[in-house]
């Protein structure tokens, strides 16, 4: 495991974005260096407008920089591909298909086609269906399958659209805001889940969030990030926290307070966020 | 309770009667002080039990059932109104889809569409030398700009999210044309063929009235030339309660259609 997080897999080297807008360029980014290794969940939090999400959409690769390089495997990132599997802030659910038949998408793209994953055969249709339904048991959906996104609670769309991404066994999961619009309970619960399933399939993670306690409970490594326009990383705190963790028995650890002290005095300091009128 | 369901009764049913009692009363009125014939609501009502008595008769081109003129109008706007589509709706993917296509053909529809597709008609004749022919090319010109252009919006306004999607799957464009575009823009398209159904059913009388042969509009002018007030104000009434149908079939279809997230 430690000698795991000290090999680069994704890089991102001098990133900068800038947006043309109508009032002209908006620089966004500038200056990202960060290396992630595999099997490391990595949350990136700071203020909103601070950029967060632009760098995730960089390294999903639905967007370019215009300056620097990322690198996810030893190959530079020119677009987007289900090997980065991406969970939308907003679940983005086919609202026509049933809850299966989202998952469903993705596994016969990455699996029912020979040599879209390297070394790997196309693989039969009980097989994907298998695949489908694996997952959506993993996230606790079973009896939702046949259901479609309008009539199932927020909560389980943005499981349905977890477990669409986790169905695909990318190598890099990219989560933006995945829990940002539930209730505080379901949120807890999910975040439990995603520990689970995380510890589970050794999956590297990039998780955008602007929740303290969320980055610290679930990250080895919190990217902290300063005020746009122009943001960039202001400071990297490693969690040094025994896994598996618990909510439960962290709430009163002092090593757990400490980080999470770290975190607040960052936001709220140093970055205290100045409201434009 | 009781009296919240009353008051429901009195909104959902003697509302709607109120304002049929009200027409049939003016209409009484209107015939009772004038001068010139006006037939009142009850003549009307029993020439209409006698014309709906045959409705499938057949003497001759110029004297069929009044069933005969409706269908045959509503063939007229079955041909045009199809032609429109197999046209209109992949222009509307097109133009939707290209912002080159799209500033191609813009002007042509801001020019085009304003035109009264009845003066389409003399180009109709002109060029396809028959009348049916002539009604059907009317009813075509006067459907497709709704569905080209419904079609175009509901491309333009696929969310960007659906997109994303595809994107980071890597679908394929023939995937991403039948799994999102598609039914992400149904909705749109059905509001354009609903559109095209009401005016076309509005134009194919007016285009019937000039052309003459057998159908609802032509049925109305000869009556008047027969001086049968009668029977128009019976086709008056034949012409909205098939343009209702139409209009409610389509609503129907439109709704078993839309998905939640597409209707906010």
């Amino acid at each position: 495991m430690s000698e795991g997080l000290t090999t680069k897999y994704l890089e991102i080297q001098g990133v900068a974005q800038t947006f043309k807008t109508a009032k002209g360029d908006f620089p966004a980014l500038r200056d990202i260096n960060l290396n992630v290794a595999k099997g490391e969940f990595v949350a990136l939090i700071g203020h909103s407008g601070c950029g967060k999400s632009t760098l995730l959409n960089l390294i999903a690769g639905l967007t370019t920089p215009t300056q620097g390089n990322l690198i996810c495997a030893n190959r530079e990132i020119a677009g987007p591909g289900p090997e980065r599997a991406v969970v939308f802030q907003n679940h983005s659910l086919l609202p026509w298909l049933t809850c299966f038949e989202n998952v469903y998408l993705g596994v016969e793209r990455v699996f029912g086609y020979s040599g879209v994953v390297d070394g790997k055969v196309k693989e039969d249709k009980a097989q994907l269906v298998a695949r489908t339904h694996a997952a959506l048991d993993m996230v606790g959906l079973t009896h939702a399958a046949q259901k479609r996104p309008g009539e199932i609670s927020g909560g389980m769309k943005q499981r349905v659209g977890i477990a669409r991404a986790l169905a695909m066994e990318p190598q890099v999961l990219l989560m933006d805001e995945p829990f940002g619009a539930l209730d505080a309970l379901t949120r807890a619960k999910l975040q439990d889940e995603l520990l689970a399933i995380v510890a589970n399939t050794h999956s590297t993670v990039v998780m955008v969030t602007h929740d303290v306690d969320e980055a610290v409970l679930l990250s080895d490594k919190i990217v902290m990030m300063t005020n746009g326009p122009a943001a960039t990383i202001g400071e990297v705190l490693h969690i040094d926290l025994p896994r598996p963790r618990s909510r439960v028995t962290l709430a009163d650890n002092p090593a757990y307070l400490n980080y999470r002290k770290a975190v607040i005095d960052f936001l709220y300091t140093r970055q205290a966020h100045v409201e434009k009128t | 309770m009781s009296i919240s369901l009353n008051k429901q009764i009195v909104t959902s049913i003697v509302a709607p009667f109120m304002g049929l009692a009200l027409l049939v009363g003016l209409w009484a009125l209107v015939s009772l002080s004038s001068t010139n014939n006006f037939p009142s609501p009850a003549d009307t009502f029993l020439q209409a039990v006698e014309v709906f008595s045959d409705p499938f008769y057949s003497k001759g081109p110029n004297d069929q059932g009044v069933g005969w003129n409706v269908l045959s109008s509503l063939k007229r706007v079955a041909m045009g109104f199809g032609l429109a589509a197999l046209v209109g709706i992949p222009m509307g993917f097109l133009i939707g889809r290209f912002d080159f296509m799209s500033r191609m053909f813009n002007p042509l529809i801001s020019l085009l569409r304003p035109v009264s597709p009845l003066a389409w008609l003399p180009i109709g004749l002109l060029v396809f030398k028959g009348a049916n022919p002539a009604a059907i090319w009317t009813i075509f010109i006067c459907s497709i700009w709704p569905m080209i252009i419904n079609t175009a919006v509901g491309v333009q306004r696929v969310p960007q999210d659906y997109m994303n999607v595809a994107r980071v799957l890597n679908l394929s464009e023939w995937k991403i044309i039948r799994t999102i575009l598609f039914p992400a823009v149904l909705p749109y398209m059905l509001t354009g063929v609903r559109l095209a159904v009401g005016t076309a059913w509005l134009v194919i009388v007016a285009a019937e009235m000039l052309t003459g042969g057998v159908g609802i509009g032509f049925w109305v002018w000869d009556e008047w030339n027969n001086l049968n007030v009668k029977n128009i104000i019976i086709a008056i009434f034949v012409i909205g309660i098939v343009g209702l149908i139409l209009e409610y079939a389509l609503i129907k279809i439109a709704t078993a259609f839309t998905y939640e997230e597409v209707k906010s």
